[in-house]
């Protein structure tokens, strides 16, 4: 579209002819907004914007005490190491990354000088490179200097598959070389538009070199260091008890002026999600409960003249229904929906957009998610630079019904349908989870008044999302005709988020079913665009290959998007946390602060 | 004495062992996977969760992971966490003291509500006394602790708001104010074990007592013309303590099963809920050790109540 009128609206911008928020709105306007149209400014050759955090206390301390509470407590205290969100965000409290995300998916400097950007010198003209220069004067909680040699070594550690670090996928590709003691280079094999991975969010946090150097490889689990943490952040390790409590105190050398606000921090684990709402709603207990699920009805209830507030964080997370393209009930070589078979009813294109006119995503928006859902057709949400304007859904049985009968599936005498003596019957499988089995009802009764026979299954979570290959009912092996989960969207940018359904990842046999595509889709039009966005650096043209990926994901109905779901916390009403859709709750606390 | 005890401890090994061994086995064989939170995380590929896996030996044969766990063992070592990647005894460790300080008080409590209102309850059968503690005890132990302990927190924290529901081991108080607050938090969690237990163990004081109280020697020492305090005291309870001592040892184990759900509801850190996490998280080498833990508890105070048996009544010769 707008290749030309954004190339010179960027110019405007660059000359200041116009201003950056004229210039995120002007997108808005076309559908390309916010978190990445910055990024479109970055390679554009204008300064990413530095979050414009409203950050008001005037001195450093004096805020008393911030408890927290996480109803599944951190387990360990590396961020390498991290099973969880909850470990990274209980490691973010001691160690600090160069940039975090902020709610508008801009990149909010931390141990970073400066944003790297075309203007400045940090992003490489081919996209095959990023200089990131180094704050000056910050240190480590013990008082050693931070250097590049920690990001050096950093990258190291983490990309040594010995050591076993769950961020290995983020420094494994990438070479990081010292520039001087104050900046580093790291290095892509091939260009890479999303630059902003490694060393940013929470995999991107900075180990001190001086305190790990000696337990890198196959000794990591030794490092004393594991369980108490030495960083550079807003918080000084005091205390931790695996699962129980984290705590922290004010780190008075920190190197952001009048942070953090307050003196003490509490990370508190265990219980329920609700019980934890109740502590910071109801009774005023604790100031922060992290990922409120519950259900919207219970909220609302608490809330009424309550102690504190739900508060939402908008990211690309999305709950949806997979459709399976291979026959879970054929078995080949030992392997059911093996790629050798095809589904001998979805593999219709017309029935399976049948089957999304069925799914009434208002009442499950109504009934189940309330203010923690937005209805979506569809499957990328986010950033909204990536979202696609093409798409709709609708919720209309009758015109399911015909287009089920014109497919040949005729309403046969039991009411179910059925075509060349085969009844139209389908699985339907969740991991058991209330709003899940919530939704599975919903559309069953849909699918019933259309004729569709559906089974519903619910898996215990920790098997259907094992990756124990002996298990029938995991989610990668697919046993089912149709499925539903969610799929989090870790940071603000679609390439891993898409890459997943590239046929050469789809899940079988013989890679231990590991392979990420599990509706096992196989699309060379969608191959070839996923291939040309991983390398496009012209941020337009690139937004535009993801969009079409998720169109394609759309017309070829692989997707049935049930819900787009926010993140929700509660919080103390006179608490300002700082919260972002794209990032962990704790990646940016050294912006949080109480109001007098 | 000695003897016996010492050949009580050599028939408890092979028992362990065997229990070890059904516990290996049935986990192993469980679904799960602990790094099963990593799979739906595009940023973390197929291959690290593999190399985890092979890091922490969960490709081996079962067979072989019972020899290696069993091997460890001998040697002190309790095994590694997989989630929080510690040795499973400093987690153990950490937790034990807020896991005995609470079922300790709650055992205490229930000894003190149980054996007087039992007693009492035993000297005047079927008065209007023992009907109303027969009630309350019906009603307390068909109440589940994870009912009464929500309850309890509705009322006492929500409503009233008296009492904190979140418990927290590091209080930020020292001298009496610490101490006031320990005991504060711990009302709550202490009350709903404590008169769990107390309802039945009031029953069996209750019945041992009317056992007793009955018995000749009993008249004759009210004919003697002692006095009622002097004959239930030293006559009739030192005989009706028998079975209640066992069964107070026997239950002890029950007790930790009850305190697992009361400190999930609570936030109470304790081995109870390190459990229910690490079953959450399959992190199977703690589950495995703080089963392990409570299968030794039983043992132990199998023995223990037959030992006091013994100390309690010197007719039980112990050979």
């Amino acid at each position: 579209m707008l290749d030309k009128e954004l190339r010179s609206m960027i110019g405007q911008v660059k000359d200041g002819r116009m201003d950056r928020r004229a210039f995120v709105k002007r997108l808005a306007a076309v559908g390309l907004t916010a978190p990445l149209a910055n990024q479109i400014l970055a390679l554009g050759g204008v300064a990413m914007a530095q979050s414009p955090a409203v950050y008001k206390p005037t001195k450093r301390g004096g805020g008393g005490p911030l408890k927290l509470l996480w109803w599944q407590g951190p387990t360990l205290l590396n961020p390498h190491f991290a099973t969880g969100t909850k470990d990274q965000d209980g490691s973010r409290l001691f160690y600090e990354p160069l940039a975090s995300w902020d709610a508008d998916g801009n990149l909010n400097p931390i141990l970073a000088a400066e944003i790297p950007s075309l203007a400045n010198g940090g992003l490489a003209a081919d996209a095959k490179s990023v200089v990131w220069k180094i704050k000056p004067g910050v240190k480590w909680h013990d008082g050693k200097p931070l250097t590049a040699d920690d990001f050096v070594f950093t990258w190291q550690y983490a990309s040594d598959p010995a050591t076993a670090t769950v961020s290995i996928s983020t420094y494994g590709e990438i070479t990081v070389e010292k520039v001087n003691d104050l900046s580093i280079r790291i290095l892509f094999k091939t260009p890479t538009p999303f630059w902003a991975n490694a060393f940013v969010g929470a995999y991107g946090c900075v180990l001190p070199k001086h305190l790990f150097a000696e337990y890198k490889g196959s000794k990591s689990r030794e490092a004393p260091n594991n369980l108490a943490p030495v960083g550079t952040g807003p918080y000084k390790f005091v205390e931790f008890k695996p699962g129980d409590v984290v705590r922290g105190e004010l780190n008075p050398d920190y190197h952001m002026p009048n942070r953090p606000h307050f003196d003490t921090i509490e990370m508190k684990g265990g219980g329920d999600a609700v019980s934890a709402a109740r502590a910071v709603i109801q009774t005023g207990e604790f100031d922060f409960a992290w990922n409120m699920q519950v259900e919207d009805d219970v909220l609302l209830r608490l809330e009424k003249g309550g102690k504190g507030k739900t508060l939402y964080a908008t990211g690309g997370d999305i709950e949806f229904i997979a459709i399976n393209f291979t026959d879970p009930n054929t078995e080949i070589d030992g392997e059911r929906s093996s790629m050798k078979t095809k589904h001998p009813i979805l593999s219709d294109p017309n029935v399976r957009k049948a089957l999304a006119l069925l799914v009434d995503r208002d009442s499950v928006k109504k009934a189940i998610y309330g203010r923690a859902g937005r209805t979506t057709a569809n499957y990328l949400n986010g950033p909204e630079k990536f979202v696609s304007k093409n798409t709709s859904w609708e919720f209309n049985i009758e015109k399911a019904s015909k287009m089920l009968d014109d497919a040949g599936w005729r309403v046969g005498a039991d009411g179910i349908r059925e075509k060349d003596g085969k009844k139209f019957k389908l699985l339907y499988q969740t991991s058991t989870n209330g709003p899940r089995q919530k939704t599975q009802a919903i559309v069953k009764q849909a699918c019933q008044k259309a004729g569709i026979d559906v089974e519903l299954k619910s898996v215990v979570a920790s098997v259907f999302f094992s990756s124990d290959v002996a298990n029938p009912d995991t989610y990668p092996k697919f046993y089912a005709d149709i499925e539903e989960f969610q799929i989090p969207m870790t940071q603000p940018d679609p390439a891993l988020h898409m890459r997943r359904y590239i046929s050469a990842n789809v899940a079988t046999k013989e890679n231990k079913w590991q392979g990420q595509n599990f509706p096992r889709y196989v699309n060379k039009e969608y191959d070839a665009a996923i291939a040309a966005a991983e390398t496009e650096t012209d941020p337009v043209k690139r937004a535009a290959l993801y969009i079409k990926c998720n169109d394609l994901l759309w017309q070829d109905t692989v997707f049935i998007p049930v819900m787009h779901r926010l993140k929700v916390e509660a919080a103390a009403n006179n608490l300002r946390p700082a919260l972002s859709g794209w990032a962990n709750e704790t990646d940016n606390i050294q912006d949080w602060y109480r109001e007098a | 004495m000695s003897q016996y005890v010492l050949r009580r401890l050599l028939i408890a090994i092979p028992s362990l062992l065997g229990i070890s061994a059904v516990l290996f086995f049935v986990l192993a064989l469980a679904p799960g996977d602990p790094f099963s939170e990593l799979a739906t995380n595009p940023n973390v590929p197929p291959e690290v969760q593999a190399a985890l896996r092979a890091k922490f030996g969960l490709d081996d044969p079962i067979y072989l992971r019972y020899l290696h766990w069993l091997n460890a063992m001998l040697h002190g070592d309790w095994g590694f966490s997989f989630v929080s990647r510690m040795n499973v005894d400093t987690l153990i460790l950490q937790r034990l003291p807020a896991t005995l300080y609470v079922i300790g008080s709650a055992q205490i409590l229930a000894l003190l509500i149980a054996i007087p209102v039992g007693v009492y309850a035993a000297t005047k059968p079927y008065s209007l006394f023992d009907q109303v503690a027969n009630t309350l005890a019906f009603v307390g132990f068909s109440l589940p602790t994870f009912f009464t302990g929500i309850l309890f927190i509705l009322i006492f924290s929500i409503t009233l708001d008296w009492l904190p529901f979140v418990y927290t081991t590091d209080i930020k108080a020292t001298g009496i104010r610490w101490v006031l607050e320990m005991i504060r938090q711990a009302i709550m969690p202490v009350a709903v074990l404590g008169l769990f237990q107390a309802a039945s163990m009031t029953r069996f004081v209750r019945s041992a007592m009317l056992d007793v109280i009955r018995l000749d020697y009993v008249t004759t020492a009210r004919a003697k013309g002692l006095g009622q305090a002097t004959v239930i005291i030293k006559h009739v309870m030192r005989n009706a303590m028998i079975p209640v001592v066992t069964l107070i040892a026997l239950q002890m184990p029950a007790v930790f099963g009850g305190a697992i759900v009361t400190e999930q509801i609570f936030r109470i850190p304790g081995i109870g809920s390190l459990l229910i996490s690490s079953i959450l998280s399959n992190d199977t080498p703690v589950v495995m050790a703080v089963t392990f833990v409570f299968a030794c508890l039983v043992v132990l105070f199998n023995l223990i109540a037959d030992v006091l048996y013994g100390w309690l009544d010197p007719r039980i010769s112990l050979r």
